[in-house]
Protein backbone atom coordinates (compact mmCIF):
# COMPACT_ATOMS: atom_id res chain seq x y z
CA UNK A 1 0.00 0.00 0.00
CA UNK A 2 1.54 3.35 -1.27
CA UNK A 3 1.46 6.08 1.52
CA UNK A 4 -0.34 9.39 0.58
CA UNK A 5 0.82 12.10 2.50
CA UNK A 6 -0.14 15.70 0.99
CA UNK A 7 2.61 18.12 0.92
CA UNK A 8 2.24 21.64 2.85
CA UNK A 9 1.43 24.73 0.55
CA UNK A 10 4.67 26.52 1.10
CA UNK A 11 3.27 29.46 -1.37
CA UNK A 12 6.93 31.14 0.05
CA UNK A 13 9.56 28.89 -1.99
CA UNK A 14 8.01 29.81 -5.21
CA UNK A 15 6.71 33.55 -4.49
CA UNK A 16 8.87 34.48 -7.32
CA UNK A 17 7.82 32.17 -9.80
CA UNK A 18 4.34 32.88 -8.69
CA UNK A 19 4.69 36.26 -9.17
CA UNK A 20 6.02 36.14 -13.04
CA UNK A 21 3.21 33.45 -14.09
CA UNK A 22 0.04 35.95 -12.06
CA UNK A 23 1.93 38.74 -14.30
CA UNK A 24 1.86 37.07 -17.36
CA UNK A 25 -1.88 36.11 -16.74
CA UNK A 26 -2.71 39.57 -15.89
CA UNK A 27 -1.14 40.83 -19.21
CA UNK A 28 -2.82 38.80 -20.88
CA UNK A 29 -6.22 39.50 -19.48
CA UNK A 30 -5.45 43.39 -20.21
CA UNK A 31 -4.48 42.79 -23.65
CA UNK A 32 -8.00 41.97 -23.97
CA UNK A 33 -10.06 44.45 -22.65
CA UNK A 34 -7.50 46.94 -23.00
CA UNK A 35 -7.78 49.20 -26.03
CA UNK A 36 -5.52 51.61 -28.03
CA UNK A 37 -2.95 53.24 -25.24
CA UNK A 38 -3.95 50.59 -22.65
CA UNK A 39 -1.95 48.64 -24.96
CA UNK A 40 1.49 50.73 -24.67
CA UNK A 41 1.44 49.84 -20.68
CA UNK A 42 1.68 46.11 -21.18
CA UNK A 43 5.46 46.04 -21.11
CA UNK A 44 5.50 48.85 -18.30
CA UNK A 45 3.34 45.58 -16.91
CA UNK A 46 5.64 42.97 -17.72
CA UNK A 47 8.35 44.88 -16.23
CA UNK A 48 6.59 45.96 -12.95
CA UNK A 49 6.16 42.05 -12.84
CA UNK A 50 9.64 41.21 -13.05
CA UNK A 51 10.36 43.45 -10.61
CA UNK A 52 8.29 42.50 -7.96
CA UNK A 53 9.40 39.16 -8.65
CA UNK A 54 12.95 39.80 -8.50
CA UNK A 55 12.75 42.03 -4.79
CA UNK A 56 10.67 38.50 -3.33
CA UNK A 57 13.45 37.00 -4.53
CA UNK A 58 16.12 39.28 -3.13
CA UNK A 59 14.02 38.95 0.50
CA UNK A 60 14.28 34.74 0.43
CA UNK A 61 18.48 34.70 -0.35
CA UNK A 62 19.60 32.47 1.82
CA UNK A 63 16.73 30.09 2.46
CA UNK A 64 17.54 26.35 1.85
CA UNK A 65 14.51 24.16 1.77
CA UNK A 66 13.21 21.60 -0.26
CA UNK A 67 9.20 22.17 -0.77
CA UNK A 68 6.01 20.16 -2.56
CA UNK A 69 7.34 17.21 -0.98
CA UNK A 70 10.88 17.17 -2.95
CA UNK A 71 9.83 18.84 -6.20
CA UNK A 72 11.20 21.96 -5.45
CA UNK A 73 14.40 23.15 -3.89
CA UNK A 74 14.35 26.57 -3.08
CA UNK A 75 17.98 26.73 -2.48
CA UNK A 76 21.07 28.83 -3.47
CA UNK A 77 21.61 27.01 -6.67
CA UNK A 78 18.38 27.78 -7.71
CA UNK A 79 18.16 31.49 -6.02
CA UNK A 80 20.97 32.31 -8.72
CA UNK A 81 19.64 30.99 -11.39
CA UNK A 82 16.05 32.57 -10.84
CA UNK A 83 17.84 35.82 -10.34
CA UNK A 84 19.93 35.24 -14.08
CA UNK A 85 16.25 34.69 -15.54
CA UNK A 86 14.67 37.57 -13.83
CA UNK A 87 17.52 40.05 -15.41
CA UNK A 88 17.33 38.09 -18.54
CA UNK A 89 13.41 38.87 -18.51
CA UNK A 90 13.71 42.51 -17.22
CA UNK A 91 16.36 43.84 -20.04
CA UNK A 92 14.87 42.08 -22.56
CA UNK A 93 11.25 43.25 -21.71
CA UNK A 94 12.90 46.94 -21.58
CA UNK A 95 14.51 46.38 -25.14
CA UNK A 96 11.68 45.12 -26.30
CA UNK A 97 9.77 48.17 -26.36
CA UNK A 98 12.02 49.85 -28.65
CA UNK A 99 11.70 46.74 -30.70
CA UNK A 100 7.87 47.04 -31.05
CA UNK A 101 8.87 50.11 -33.66
CA UNK A 102 10.74 48.43 -35.98
CA UNK A 103 9.12 44.83 -36.04
CA UNK A 104 5.48 45.63 -35.33
CA UNK A 105 4.18 42.12 -35.56
CA UNK A 106 5.30 41.69 -32.30
CA UNK A 107 3.08 44.41 -30.32
CA UNK A 108 1.05 42.10 -28.57
CA UNK A 109 0.75 41.18 -25.14
CA UNK A 110 1.25 37.35 -25.99
CA UNK A 111 4.68 38.68 -26.32
CA UNK A 112 5.01 39.32 -22.98
CA UNK A 113 2.81 37.10 -21.39
CA UNK A 114 5.34 34.38 -23.32
CA UNK A 115 7.97 36.10 -22.34
CA UNK A 116 6.98 35.68 -18.91
CA UNK A 117 6.16 32.18 -18.89
CA UNK A 118 9.32 30.86 -20.57
CA UNK A 119 11.28 32.35 -17.46
CA UNK A 120 8.37 30.96 -14.87
CA UNK A 121 9.65 27.97 -16.45
CA UNK A 122 13.41 28.50 -16.64
CA UNK A 123 13.48 29.74 -13.21
CA UNK A 124 11.55 25.76 -12.10
CA UNK A 125 14.23 24.73 -14.44
CA UNK A 126 16.88 26.00 -11.80
CA UNK A 127 14.72 24.87 -8.67
CA UNK A 128 13.76 21.44 -9.63
CA UNK A 129 14.45 18.45 -7.19
CA UNK A 130 12.73 16.30 -9.50
CA UNK A 131 12.75 14.81 -13.22
CA UNK A 132 9.06 15.02 -13.17
CA UNK A 133 9.52 18.46 -12.57
CA UNK A 134 12.42 19.24 -14.78
CA UNK A 135 10.49 17.68 -17.59
CA UNK A 136 7.35 19.99 -17.52
CA UNK A 137 9.53 23.46 -16.36
CA UNK A 138 11.51 22.32 -19.50
CA UNK A 139 8.83 22.23 -21.67
CA UNK A 140 6.69 25.52 -20.14
CA UNK A 141 9.73 26.91 -21.30
CA UNK A 142 10.77 25.44 -24.99
CA UNK A 143 6.94 25.77 -26.28
CA UNK A 144 6.44 29.33 -25.08
CA UNK A 145 10.20 29.86 -26.95
CA UNK A 146 8.87 28.40 -30.03
CA UNK A 147 6.04 30.36 -30.39
CA UNK A 148 8.27 33.44 -29.50
CA UNK A 149 10.83 32.48 -32.34
CA UNK A 150 8.06 32.27 -35.01
CA UNK A 151 6.38 35.92 -33.55
CA UNK A 152 7.23 37.62 -36.53
CA UNK A 153 4.79 36.15 -38.95
CA UNK A 154 5.54 38.23 -41.56
CA UNK A 155 8.59 36.94 -42.31
CA UNK A 156 9.33 33.57 -43.55
CA UNK A 157 12.74 33.28 -41.86
CA UNK A 158 10.91 33.72 -38.43
CA UNK A 159 8.69 31.08 -38.78
CA UNK A 160 11.30 28.64 -40.18
CA UNK A 161 12.98 29.04 -36.91
CA UNK A 162 10.41 28.41 -34.88
CA UNK A 163 9.70 24.99 -37.02
CA UNK A 164 13.16 23.83 -36.93
CA UNK A 165 13.37 24.38 -33.36
CA UNK A 166 10.12 22.95 -32.79
CA UNK A 167 10.51 19.63 -34.38
CA UNK A 168 14.10 19.23 -33.26
CA UNK A 169 13.26 20.64 -29.94
CA UNK A 170 10.20 17.77 -29.97
CA UNK A 171 12.36 15.39 -31.03
CA UNK A 172 15.22 16.58 -28.06
CA UNK A 173 12.68 16.10 -25.25
CA UNK A 174 11.83 12.57 -26.32
CA UNK A 175 15.24 11.16 -25.86
CA UNK A 176 15.43 13.24 -22.57
CA UNK A 177 12.70 11.45 -21.29
CA UNK A 178 13.62 8.29 -22.71
CA UNK A 179 16.59 8.92 -20.24
CA UNK A 180 14.39 9.65 -17.45
CA UNK A 181 12.31 6.68 -18.10
CA UNK A 182 15.75 4.12 -18.23
CA UNK A 183 17.11 5.58 -15.34
CA UNK A 184 13.59 5.44 -13.33
CA UNK A 185 13.88 2.17 -14.09
CA UNK A 186 16.94 1.23 -12.47
CA UNK A 187 16.36 3.02 -9.81
CA UNK A 188 12.72 3.15 -8.85
CA UNK A 189 12.40 6.80 -7.94
CA UNK A 190 12.89 10.08 -10.20
CA UNK A 191 13.59 12.53 -7.43
CA UNK A 192 17.18 13.73 -7.63
CA UNK A 193 17.87 13.69 -4.57
CA UNK A 194 16.95 9.91 -3.79
CA UNK A 195 18.42 8.90 -7.09
CA UNK A 196 22.12 10.18 -5.90
CA UNK A 197 21.58 8.23 -2.46
CA UNK A 198 20.35 5.07 -4.49
CA UNK A 199 23.52 4.71 -6.30
CA UNK A 200 25.58 5.42 -3.41
CA UNK A 201 24.17 2.71 -1.33
CA UNK A 202 23.90 0.72 -4.30
CA UNK A 203 27.38 0.92 -6.04
CA UNK A 204 26.74 -2.47 -8.43
CA UNK A 205 24.32 -0.96 -10.01
CA UNK A 206 26.26 2.25 -11.39
CA UNK A 207 27.46 0.51 -14.59
CA UNK A 208 23.94 -1.21 -15.38
CA UNK A 209 23.20 -0.75 -19.32
CA UNK A 210 20.36 1.36 -18.06
CA UNK A 211 21.75 3.78 -15.91
CA UNK A 212 24.57 4.24 -18.20
CA UNK A 213 21.89 4.61 -21.66
CA UNK A 214 19.63 6.54 -19.25
CA UNK A 215 22.73 8.61 -18.87
CA UNK A 216 23.95 9.19 -22.15
CA UNK A 217 20.12 9.96 -23.81
CA UNK A 218 19.74 12.31 -20.93
CA UNK A 219 23.12 13.51 -22.46
CA UNK A 220 21.39 13.80 -25.49
CA UNK A 221 19.02 15.92 -24.21
CA UNK A 222 20.33 18.32 -22.36
CA UNK A 223 22.89 18.68 -24.92
CA UNK A 224 20.70 19.83 -27.33
CA UNK A 225 19.44 22.50 -25.16
CA UNK A 226 22.75 23.77 -24.31
CA UNK A 227 24.06 23.67 -28.00
CA UNK A 228 26.69 21.38 -26.99
CA UNK A 229 28.54 19.67 -30.05
CA UNK A 230 27.19 17.52 -31.77
CA UNK A 231 23.84 19.19 -31.03
CA UNK A 232 24.38 22.32 -31.71
CA UNK A 233 23.51 21.98 -35.47
CA UNK A 234 20.23 24.31 -34.80
CA UNK A 235 21.73 27.19 -32.79
CA UNK A 236 22.68 29.36 -35.97
CA UNK A 237 19.52 28.59 -37.87
CA UNK A 238 17.17 29.32 -34.73
CA UNK A 239 19.51 32.59 -33.31
CA UNK A 240 18.93 33.88 -37.16
CA UNK A 241 15.49 33.83 -37.81
CA UNK A 242 14.04 34.35 -34.84
CA UNK A 243 13.50 38.20 -33.58
CA UNK A 244 16.48 39.62 -32.30
CA UNK A 245 15.67 40.66 -28.81
CA UNK A 246 14.11 36.95 -28.15
CA UNK A 247 17.13 35.48 -29.90
CA UNK A 248 19.20 37.09 -26.92
CA UNK A 249 16.84 36.16 -24.66
CA UNK A 250 17.14 32.14 -26.03
CA UNK A 251 20.90 32.76 -25.92
CA UNK A 252 21.00 33.47 -22.42
CA UNK A 253 17.75 32.36 -20.16
CA UNK A 254 17.31 28.73 -21.98
CA UNK A 255 21.55 28.42 -21.67
CA UNK A 256 21.28 29.48 -17.98
CA UNK A 257 17.99 27.02 -17.49
CA UNK A 258 19.44 24.18 -19.52
CA UNK A 259 22.85 24.31 -17.77
CA UNK A 260 21.33 24.45 -14.33
CA UNK A 261 19.43 21.31 -14.98
CA UNK A 262 22.17 19.44 -16.08
CA UNK A 263 24.16 20.62 -12.86
CA UNK A 264 21.77 19.31 -10.94
CA UNK A 265 21.14 15.75 -12.26
CA UNK A 266 24.54 15.42 -13.05
CA UNK A 267 26.24 16.51 -9.35
CA UNK A 268 23.30 15.70 -7.43
CA UNK A 269 21.95 12.61 -9.38
CA UNK A 270 24.37 11.21 -10.68
CA UNK A 271 27.57 12.31 -8.30
CA UNK A 272 28.65 8.79 -7.91
CA UNK A 273 28.88 8.18 -11.48
CA UNK A 274 31.21 10.75 -12.03
CA UNK A 275 34.34 9.45 -12.88
CA UNK A 276 32.00 8.15 -16.12
CA UNK A 277 30.57 10.90 -17.12
CA UNK A 278 33.70 13.24 -17.33
CA UNK A 279 35.48 11.57 -19.99
CA UNK A 280 33.00 12.34 -22.50
CA UNK A 281 32.52 15.25 -21.24
CA UNK A 282 35.82 16.62 -21.59
CA UNK A 283 35.70 15.38 -25.24
CA UNK A 284 32.15 17.42 -25.30
CA UNK A 285 33.79 20.38 -24.07
CA UNK A 286 36.92 20.80 -26.04
CA UNK A 287 34.89 20.29 -29.62
CA UNK A 288 31.97 22.34 -28.61
CA UNK A 289 34.06 25.44 -27.91
CA UNK A 290 36.85 24.67 -30.97
CA UNK A 291 33.53 23.77 -33.61
CA UNK A 292 31.84 27.10 -32.41
CA UNK A 293 35.26 29.27 -32.71
CA UNK A 294 36.16 28.27 -36.19
CA UNK A 295 32.81 28.71 -37.54
CA UNK A 296 32.12 31.74 -36.05
CA UNK A 297 35.23 33.47 -38.34
CA UNK A 298 33.60 32.47 -41.60
CA UNK A 299 29.89 34.23 -40.93
CA UNK A 300 28.37 37.22 -42.74
CA UNK A 301 25.30 37.30 -40.59
CA UNK A 302 26.16 38.87 -37.38
CA UNK A 303 23.35 36.75 -35.59
CA UNK A 304 24.97 33.65 -36.87
CA UNK A 305 28.03 34.93 -35.55
CA UNK A 306 26.87 35.47 -32.49
CA UNK A 307 25.28 31.87 -32.41
CA UNK A 308 28.33 29.96 -33.13
CA UNK A 309 30.36 32.32 -30.77
CA UNK A 310 27.39 31.06 -27.80
CA UNK A 311 28.27 27.52 -28.99
CA UNK A 312 31.80 28.31 -28.04
CA UNK A 313 30.47 29.71 -24.63
CA UNK A 314 28.74 26.76 -23.77
CA UNK A 315 32.13 24.93 -24.51
CA UNK A 316 33.62 27.38 -21.81
CA UNK A 317 30.95 26.45 -19.53
CA UNK A 318 31.25 23.06 -20.40
CA UNK A 319 35.26 23.34 -18.76
CA UNK A 320 34.17 24.23 -15.41
CA UNK A 321 31.04 21.44 -15.66
CA UNK A 322 33.80 18.90 -16.54
CA UNK A 323 36.24 20.27 -13.62
CA UNK A 324 33.22 20.02 -11.54
CA UNK A 325 34.74 21.24 -7.75
CA UNK A 326 32.76 23.58 -6.23
CA UNK A 327 35.05 26.99 -7.39
CA UNK A 328 34.20 25.48 -11.13
CA UNK A 329 30.51 25.41 -10.72
CA UNK A 330 30.56 28.90 -9.08
CA UNK A 331 32.87 29.85 -11.60
CA UNK A 332 30.41 28.78 -14.28
CA UNK A 333 27.10 30.58 -12.33
CA UNK A 334 29.58 33.63 -12.62
CA UNK A 335 29.95 33.32 -16.44
CA UNK A 336 26.39 32.36 -16.72
CA UNK A 337 25.57 35.55 -15.39
CA UNK A 338 28.32 37.57 -17.04
CA UNK A 339 27.70 36.15 -20.29
CA UNK A 340 24.09 36.88 -20.30
CA UNK A 341 24.58 40.68 -19.75
CA UNK A 342 26.88 40.83 -22.57
CA UNK A 343 24.93 38.86 -24.64
CA UNK A 344 21.44 40.01 -24.17
CA UNK A 345 23.22 43.63 -24.49
CA UNK A 346 24.53 42.83 -27.97
CA UNK A 347 21.74 41.36 -29.28
CA UNK A 348 19.67 44.61 -28.04
CA UNK A 349 22.11 46.73 -30.19
CA UNK A 350 21.76 44.00 -33.45
CA UNK A 351 17.74 45.16 -32.71
CA UNK A 352 18.12 48.84 -32.91
CA UNK A 353 19.75 48.02 -36.19
CA UNK A 354 16.65 48.83 -37.94
CA UNK A 355 13.74 50.68 -39.69
CA UNK A 356 10.18 50.06 -40.44
CA UNK A 357 10.18 46.17 -40.05
CA UNK A 358 13.82 45.68 -41.46
CA UNK A 359 16.34 45.12 -39.92
CA UNK A 360 20.07 45.36 -40.97
CA UNK A 361 21.92 42.32 -39.55
CA UNK A 362 24.78 41.77 -42.06
CA UNK A 363 28.11 42.35 -40.49
CA UNK A 364 28.84 44.60 -43.39
CA UNK A 365 25.78 46.68 -42.56
CA UNK A 366 27.99 47.62 -39.05
CA UNK A 367 30.56 49.43 -40.91
CA UNK A 368 31.26 52.59 -40.16
CA UNK A 369 27.97 52.40 -37.13
CA UNK A 370 30.93 53.09 -34.53
CA UNK A 371 31.08 56.99 -35.86
CA UNK A 372 27.57 56.99 -36.83
CA UNK A 373 26.06 55.91 -34.25
CA UNK A 374 28.39 56.58 -31.12
CA UNK A 375 26.05 55.31 -28.05
CA UNK A 376 25.29 52.26 -29.92
CA UNK A 377 28.97 51.57 -30.94
CA UNK A 378 30.14 51.94 -27.65
CA UNK A 379 27.95 49.81 -25.99
CA UNK A 380 28.71 47.20 -28.39
CA UNK A 381 32.41 47.38 -27.82
CA UNK A 382 31.74 46.88 -24.11
CA UNK A 383 29.49 43.47 -24.79
CA UNK A 384 32.24 42.18 -27.73
CA UNK A 385 34.63 43.37 -25.21
CA UNK A 386 33.23 41.14 -22.51
CA UNK A 387 32.05 38.32 -24.65
CA UNK A 388 35.76 37.98 -26.37
CA UNK A 389 37.33 38.11 -22.60
CA UNK A 390 39.10 41.16 -22.25
CA UNK A 391 39.34 43.04 -19.10
CA UNK A 392 38.47 44.96 -17.83
CA UNK A 393 34.83 43.44 -18.74
CA UNK A 394 33.09 40.59 -17.30
CA UNK A 395 33.78 37.94 -18.87
CA UNK A 396 37.28 37.80 -18.51
CA UNK A 397 36.64 37.20 -14.43
CA UNK A 398 34.58 34.54 -15.90
CA UNK A 399 37.31 32.77 -17.98
CA UNK A 400 39.64 33.53 -15.47
CA UNK A 401 37.53 31.70 -12.64
CA UNK A 402 36.86 28.47 -15.06
CA UNK A 403 40.26 28.23 -16.18
CA UNK A 404 42.11 28.77 -13.34
CA UNK A 405 40.19 26.38 -11.61
CA UNK A 406 40.85 23.78 -14.57
CA UNK A 407 44.43 24.04 -13.44
CA UNK A 408 44.47 23.93 -10.43
CA UNK A 409 42.33 20.68 -10.48
CA UNK A 410 44.45 19.39 -13.00
CA UNK A 411 42.59 19.47 -16.06
CA UNK A 412 45.56 21.55 -17.85
CA UNK A 413 45.03 20.59 -21.10
CA UNK A 414 41.51 21.86 -21.00
CA UNK A 415 42.65 24.84 -20.02
CA UNK A 416 45.22 25.40 -22.64
CA UNK A 417 42.74 24.58 -25.32
CA UNK A 418 40.28 26.79 -23.54
CA UNK A 419 42.80 29.93 -23.49
CA UNK A 420 43.66 28.83 -27.43
CA UNK A 421 40.12 28.75 -28.32
CA UNK A 422 39.59 32.54 -26.65
CA UNK A 423 42.43 33.91 -28.72
CA UNK A 424 41.06 32.40 -31.69
CA UNK A 425 37.92 33.87 -30.90
CA UNK A 426 39.11 37.58 -30.82
CA UNK A 427 39.40 37.61 -34.52
CA UNK A 428 36.04 37.76 -35.11
CA UNK A 429 35.44 39.42 -32.18
CA UNK A 430 37.19 42.13 -32.69
CA UNK A 431 36.36 42.10 -36.77
CA UNK A 432 33.23 43.70 -35.67
CA UNK A 433 35.01 46.58 -33.29
CA UNK A 434 37.47 46.86 -36.54
CA UNK A 435 34.27 47.41 -38.78
CA UNK A 436 32.74 49.48 -36.66
CA UNK A 437 35.13 51.93 -36.52
CA UNK A 438 38.05 51.53 -39.11
CA UNK A 439 35.95 51.04 -41.89
CA UNK A 440 33.73 53.03 -44.32
CA UNK A 441 30.39 51.82 -44.81
CA UNK A 442 29.16 50.03 -47.73
CA UNK A 443 25.76 51.03 -48.17
CA UNK A 444 23.86 53.83 -46.33
CA UNK A 445 21.48 52.94 -43.67
CA UNK A 446 19.53 54.49 -41.64
CA UNK A 447 17.93 53.48 -38.38
CA UNK A 448 15.70 54.62 -35.83
CA UNK A 449 17.07 56.59 -32.99
CA UNK A 450 16.89 54.09 -29.74
CA UNK A 451 14.17 55.01 -27.45
CA UNK A 452 14.43 55.63 -23.87
CA UNK A 453 14.17 52.43 -22.48
CA UNK A 454 16.68 50.58 -24.74
CA UNK A 455 19.02 53.31 -24.10
CA UNK A 456 18.11 52.28 -20.43
CA UNK A 457 18.42 48.51 -21.42
CA UNK A 458 21.69 48.99 -23.16
CA UNK A 459 23.11 51.07 -20.35
CA UNK A 460 22.20 48.88 -17.36
CA UNK A 461 23.94 45.89 -19.00
CA UNK A 462 27.04 47.78 -20.02
CA UNK A 463 27.45 48.87 -15.98
CA UNK A 464 26.84 45.12 -15.09
CA UNK A 465 29.60 43.89 -17.54
CA UNK A 466 31.94 46.97 -16.14
CA UNK A 467 31.00 46.42 -12.46
CA UNK A 468 31.54 42.75 -12.90
CA UNK A 469 34.46 42.49 -14.91
CA UNK A 470 36.41 45.49 -12.23
CA UNK A 471 34.74 44.35 -8.60
CA UNK A 472 33.48 40.82 -9.74
CA UNK A 473 33.55 40.07 -5.50
CA UNK A 474 30.15 40.52 -4.20
CA UNK A 475 28.64 38.41 -7.51
CA UNK A 476 31.47 36.26 -6.86
CA UNK A 477 30.73 35.64 -3.28
CA UNK A 478 27.11 35.35 -3.96
CA UNK A 479 27.72 32.39 -6.38
CA UNK A 480 30.29 31.00 -4.29
CA UNK A 481 27.76 31.14 -1.70
CA UNK A 482 24.98 29.44 -3.83
CA UNK A 483 26.68 26.71 -5.22
CA UNK A 484 27.74 25.63 -1.72
CA UNK A 485 23.85 25.26 -0.63
CA UNK A 486 23.07 22.76 -3.87
CA UNK A 487 20.81 20.41 -2.03
CA UNK B 1 6.34 -11.08 -14.29
CA UNK B 2 9.34 -10.52 -15.37
CA UNK B 3 9.01 -11.57 -18.97
CA UNK B 4 5.94 -9.95 -18.75
CA UNK B 5 8.36 -6.92 -17.86
CA UNK B 6 10.52 -7.20 -20.93
CA UNK B 7 8.04 -8.23 -23.17
CA UNK B 8 6.41 -4.29 -22.43
CA UNK B 9 9.95 -2.66 -22.34
CA UNK B 10 11.18 -4.01 -26.07
CA UNK B 11 7.60 -3.16 -27.35
CA UNK B 12 8.54 0.56 -25.46
CA UNK B 13 11.79 0.78 -27.08
CA UNK B 14 10.65 -0.51 -30.64
CA UNK B 15 7.86 1.70 -30.70
CA UNK B 16 10.65 4.53 -29.46
CA UNK B 17 13.07 3.65 -32.27
CA UNK B 18 10.26 3.80 -35.32
CA UNK B 19 9.19 7.10 -33.88
CA UNK B 20 13.21 8.14 -34.30
CA UNK B 21 13.72 6.47 -37.37
CA UNK B 22 10.92 8.05 -38.75
CA UNK B 23 11.74 11.65 -37.86
CA UNK B 24 15.07 11.42 -39.19
CA UNK B 25 13.65 9.95 -42.64
CA UNK B 26 10.61 11.70 -43.04
CA UNK B 27 10.34 15.27 -44.92
CA UNK B 28 6.89 16.33 -44.38
CA UNK B 29 6.58 17.95 -41.16
CA UNK B 30 3.04 16.86 -40.21
CA UNK B 31 4.49 13.07 -40.68
CA UNK B 32 7.42 14.18 -38.89
CA UNK B 33 5.48 15.55 -35.60
CA UNK B 34 3.73 11.97 -35.80
CA UNK B 35 7.35 10.13 -35.63
CA UNK B 36 7.95 12.06 -32.49
CA UNK B 37 4.63 11.53 -30.58
CA UNK B 38 5.15 7.67 -31.61
CA UNK B 39 8.44 8.10 -29.86
CA UNK B 40 6.60 9.86 -26.77
CA UNK B 41 4.04 6.64 -26.77
CA UNK B 42 7.22 4.11 -26.69
CA UNK B 43 8.46 6.43 -23.55
CA UNK B 44 4.95 6.08 -21.73
CA UNK B 45 4.63 2.54 -22.03
CA UNK B 46 8.11 2.29 -20.52
CA UNK B 47 7.02 4.75 -17.77
CA UNK B 48 4.22 2.36 -17.03
CA UNK B 49 6.26 -0.90 -17.20
CA UNK B 50 8.76 0.55 -14.66
CA UNK B 51 6.12 2.33 -12.50
CA UNK B 52 4.37 -1.33 -12.18
CA UNK B 53 7.91 -3.45 -11.14
CA UNK B 54 9.20 -0.57 -9.33
CA UNK B 55 5.48 -0.18 -7.07
CA UNK B 56 5.49 3.09 -7.23
CA UNK B 57 3.80 5.94 -8.64
CA UNK B 58 6.03 8.35 -10.10
CA UNK B 59 6.28 7.11 -13.47
CA UNK B 60 2.08 7.20 -13.98
CA UNK B 61 2.33 10.58 -13.25
CA UNK B 62 5.41 11.46 -15.59
CA UNK B 63 3.20 9.66 -18.24
CA UNK B 64 -0.18 12.14 -16.80
CA UNK B 65 2.34 15.00 -17.48
CA UNK B 66 3.99 13.75 -20.88
CA UNK B 67 -0.17 13.71 -22.69
CA UNK B 68 -0.19 17.27 -21.11
CA UNK B 69 2.97 18.66 -22.95
CA UNK B 70 2.28 16.65 -25.98
CA UNK B 71 -1.26 17.91 -26.16
CA UNK B 72 0.19 21.70 -26.04
CA UNK B 73 3.01 20.49 -28.50
CA UNK B 74 0.63 19.44 -30.87
CA UNK B 75 -1.07 23.21 -30.46
CA UNK B 76 1.73 24.95 -30.81
CA UNK B 77 2.99 22.61 -33.67
CA UNK B 78 -0.12 22.78 -36.10
CA UNK B 79 0.31 26.65 -35.36
CA UNK B 80 3.61 27.09 -36.99
CA UNK B 81 2.98 24.29 -40.01
CA UNK B 82 -0.39 26.46 -41.02
CA UNK B 83 1.40 29.65 -40.55
CA UNK B 84 4.63 28.31 -42.72
CA UNK B 85 2.05 26.34 -45.10
CA UNK B 86 0.10 29.78 -46.12
CA UNK B 87 3.69 31.50 -46.42
CA UNK B 88 5.39 28.93 -48.47
CA UNK B 89 2.28 26.52 -49.87
CA UNK B 90 3.98 23.62 -48.65
CA UNK B 91 5.24 21.60 -45.58
CA UNK B 92 7.93 19.39 -46.90
CA UNK B 93 10.97 19.98 -44.78
CA UNK B 94 13.29 19.87 -48.02
CA UNK B 95 11.85 23.52 -49.73
CA UNK B 96 12.80 25.76 -46.38
CA UNK B 97 16.45 26.48 -47.06
CA UNK B 98 15.75 30.33 -46.39
CA UNK B 99 18.22 29.70 -43.21
CA UNK B 100 21.22 27.22 -43.80
CA UNK B 101 19.63 24.14 -42.29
Amino acid sequence: MLDFVVPALNLKAILPQLILALTALTVLLVDVFAKGKGKTSLGALSLAGVVAALITLMLSRGSHESAYAGMLMADGFGFFITLIVCIVTFLTILASINYERICPDIKAGEFYCLMLFAAFGMSFMGNAGNLIMIFVALETMSISIYVLAGFKTSDAKSIESALKYFLLGAFASGFLLFGFALVYGAAGTLDIVKLGAFFTANPDSLHHPMVLGGMALMTVGFGFKVAMFPFHMWTPDVYEGAPTVVTGFMATGVKAAAFAALVRVFFVGFAPLQADWTTIMWVAALLTMTIGNLVAISQTNIKRMLAYSSIAHAGYLLVGFVVGTELARSGMLFYLLAYAFANIGAFAVISAMGKDGEEYTELNDFSGAGFKYPFLGLMMSIFIFSMAGIPPAAGFMGKFFIFSEAIKSGYIWLAIFGVINSVISLYYYLGVIVRMYFKEPEREITIMAPAGTMIAALSIAAFAVLQMGIFPSYIWDLARESVKMIM
Amino acid sequence: MVDNQSIYLTFAVILFVIGAAGAICRRNAIVVFMCIEIMLAGVSIAFVTFSRANHSLDGIFMVLFVMAVAAAEAAVGLAIFLLMYRKQGSIDLDKFNLLKW
